[in-house]
């Protein structure tokens, strides 16, 4: 393992334990406003300041963890597990069905550009978190698809899968005991920066004010209303900002730590 | 040849499926809006009698779609006589449908935008080349040193930091602190500068990665052993020979990247208020909830997305025959 994946998880570790313990660690509430305190710098009292409203960034900050990661392990897990179904039964039975999804359904859904169709959907249906989620697995689940079905394709063709044929298993035996463990390694970093990419299009929608509605702490809206005052406070938008950056960096050190882990050819590089 | 021109053909046709598709999706998209437009566009209070009219003129009192489903009556046959299909023929004559809100026809709305996004987006290009050649170059040439573990660390770097964080942060030092430039608009040339730089900002750290190990790849190669066992020089070896081959797999990126870029101009658009399509279909399309010219802008984004990938495939393939080939 190369060190920026150490690096990745350990910026990881510190924002997974932020978001469980941040009713524990927040210093304030984290809807608590304080007209009176408005832009306040960064303080003993409030250790990132204040927002327009007299809320306290770092406090904000943490329940906004808990929203990013929120939204990444169910976007992953959701649009994951659909992915790699899809992609398994397109590799694994081939014929009119492979043709359809790989051929077809797989480039349609590639030929948008993932964050339009994001705004699309969430224009359609409305704000909120349930639909932006919906929105993130409806543009995540191809890549899994496509990367198992490539995965499922070079494994069926193994030795052990055609004993196991020859010792009479059966397809679902085959596909699920025998390919699937020896076929997704890959899918381990596709999850990884598809986590880093789902904090990051939260973040984007929200900002675009298409994610999360306010008062929530999700960062992008904290980032969106930081903005019309950022020339005589940077720092309100400065936190936030780090928070996403450090949070995407930290999934994408760890996908491209596995990558050159599990890949021998580009470990020698 | 009989080859190359059958799989062509089946090119075109694939590519020809996935816009019929995405136009279907985009068609249909209005359907899920909860409600219905005339009231989200007319308010609560508006009479029956309004929304009538406002159905009739944009056409939302004909069906959806060919058939329609109903609990009490079930599957029904609607015949020609539906939106899908009204949508469809006015495409074809070039005609978008007309705004909700303004009552112009969308595609001129669309028209007066767009040619500043595709300044955005290619300027966005330039700025990437620029930052990527030298320093995969730099990098790639001096593999595993401190210089390419920097180059490296400055890549993620680009690709991790949302535009969002770098746009406003690139305003305050250059525009706020420095003034060297307007704070937002498209009013004078130098404006379009930062917005180039933020939305070129991730692209060049992909292309740093990828310059990187076409150089590296290239090194280590036959022809490059003889160019400098002819006695050429070090600079001429990567400049002359190893950059030109290993720029076609760059040229691929570029072009797939064009596409994202014009997509990912919605949040630079936003950060700079920069008058191109995407802050069209922000402030003027989602914003006032005028569903007509949220379809008419995913629709031309998502087809100038789809031509763009596809014109790179054929440029590749010409670039590259080992691809042509395969």
């Amino acid at each position: 393992m190369n060190r920026l994946f150490y690096i990745g998880i350990s910026i990881a570790a510190v924002v997974i334990l932020a978001a469980v313990f941040a009713p524990l660690l927040a210093t304030h509430d984290v809807n608590a406003q304080n007209l009176a305190l408005r832009f306040a710098s960064p303080s003993a009292e409030h250790w990132f300041g204040t927002d327009a409203l007299g809320r306290d960034v770092f406090s904000r900050i943490l329940f906004g963890a808990r929203i990013s990661l929120y939204v990444g392990i169910t976007v992953v897990t959701v649009s994951g597990v659909f992915g790699i179904f899809i992609g398994a039964i397109a590799g694994f039975y081939g014929g009119l069905a492979d043709k359809f999804l790989s051929g077809y359904v797989f480039n349609v859904f590639l030929a948008f550009p993932g964050l339009l169709l994001a705004i699309a959907l969430v224009a359609f249906l409305g704000a909120g978190l349930g639909k932006l989620i919906l929105a993130l697995c409806i543009i995540g689940w191809v890549g899994y698809a496509r990367v198992m079905r490539g995965q499922v394709l070079k494994v069926r063709e193994y030795d052990f899968v055609q004993a196991a044929k020859a010792l009479g298993a059966g397809n679902m035996r085959i596909l699920f005991t025998h390919i699937m463990p020896n076929a997704i390694q890959p899918l381990i970093v596709q999850a990884s920066l598809g986590m880093a990419g789902a904090v990051l299009s939260e973040a984007s929608l929200s900002f675009l004010g298409l994610g999360i509605p306010p008062p929530a702490p999700s960062w992008g809206t904290m980032i969106e209303e930081a903005r019309q005052y950022f020339s005589i406070t940077p720092h309100v938008l400065f936190f936030p900002g780090i928070a996403i950056a450090l949070t995407v960096l930290a999934f994408n050190f760890i996908g491209d730590g596995l990558r050159e882990y599990l890949d021998p050819k580009q470990r020698t590089r | 040849m009989k080859y190359k021109f059958l799989n062509f053909l089946r090119q075109l046709a694939l590519i020809l499926l996935v816009i019929w598709t995405v136009v279907s999706l985009v068609t249909l998209l209005i359907e899920l809006v909860p409600g219905s437009p005339a009231t989200t566009i007319l308010g609560e209070t508006a009479t029956a009698e309004q929304i009538a009219n406002f159905n009739q003129k944009h056409g939302l009192d004909r069906p959806a779609f060919f058939f329609s489903y109903d609990s009490e009556t079930g599957v029904k046959w609607n015949g020609a006589e539906n939106r899908y299909l009204d949508y469809w023929t006015g495409l074809l004559r070039g005609d978008l449908g007309r705004s909700f809100r303004t009552d112009r026809p969308v595609l001129d709305m669309i028209l007066e935008r767009y040619p500043a996004t595709i300044k955005l987006a290619f300027a966005a290009m330039l700025v990437a080349v620029g930052i990527a050649i030298p320093l995969g170059v730099l990098a790639g040439t001096n593999k595993n040193k401190l210089i390419d573990n920097a180059s490296s660390f400055i890549a993620l770097l680009g690709i991790s930091l949302p535009t969002f964080v770098i746009g406003p942060f690139l305003v305050y030092i250059f525009a706020v602190k420095l003034g060297w430039f307007s704070v937002g608009g498209s009013y004078y040339p130098e404006d379009i500068i930062l917005p180039a730089v933020t939305l070129g900002a991730a692209l060049s750290a992909i292309l740093t990665r990828m310059v990187r190990s076409s150089v590296i790849e290239e090194l280590g190669e036959d022809y490059v052993r003889t160019a400098r066992a002819k006695g050429l020089s070090e600079r001429k070896v990567v400049y002359k020979h190893v950059l030109k081959n290993g720029l076609i797999p760059v040229v691929t990126v570029l072009g797939l990247q064009l596409g994202v870029l014009l997509a990912g101009a919605i949040i630079t658009e936003k950060i700079f208020s920069w008058q191109g399509l995407g802050l069209l279909l922000l402030e003027d399309g989602i914003a006032k909830r005028d569903y007509r010219l949220v379809q008419g802008c995913v629709l031309v984004i998502s087809v100038t997305y789809i031509i763009a990938n596809s014109l790179t495939d054929l440029v590749y393939g010409w670039l590259d025959p080992r691809i042509r080939l395969s």
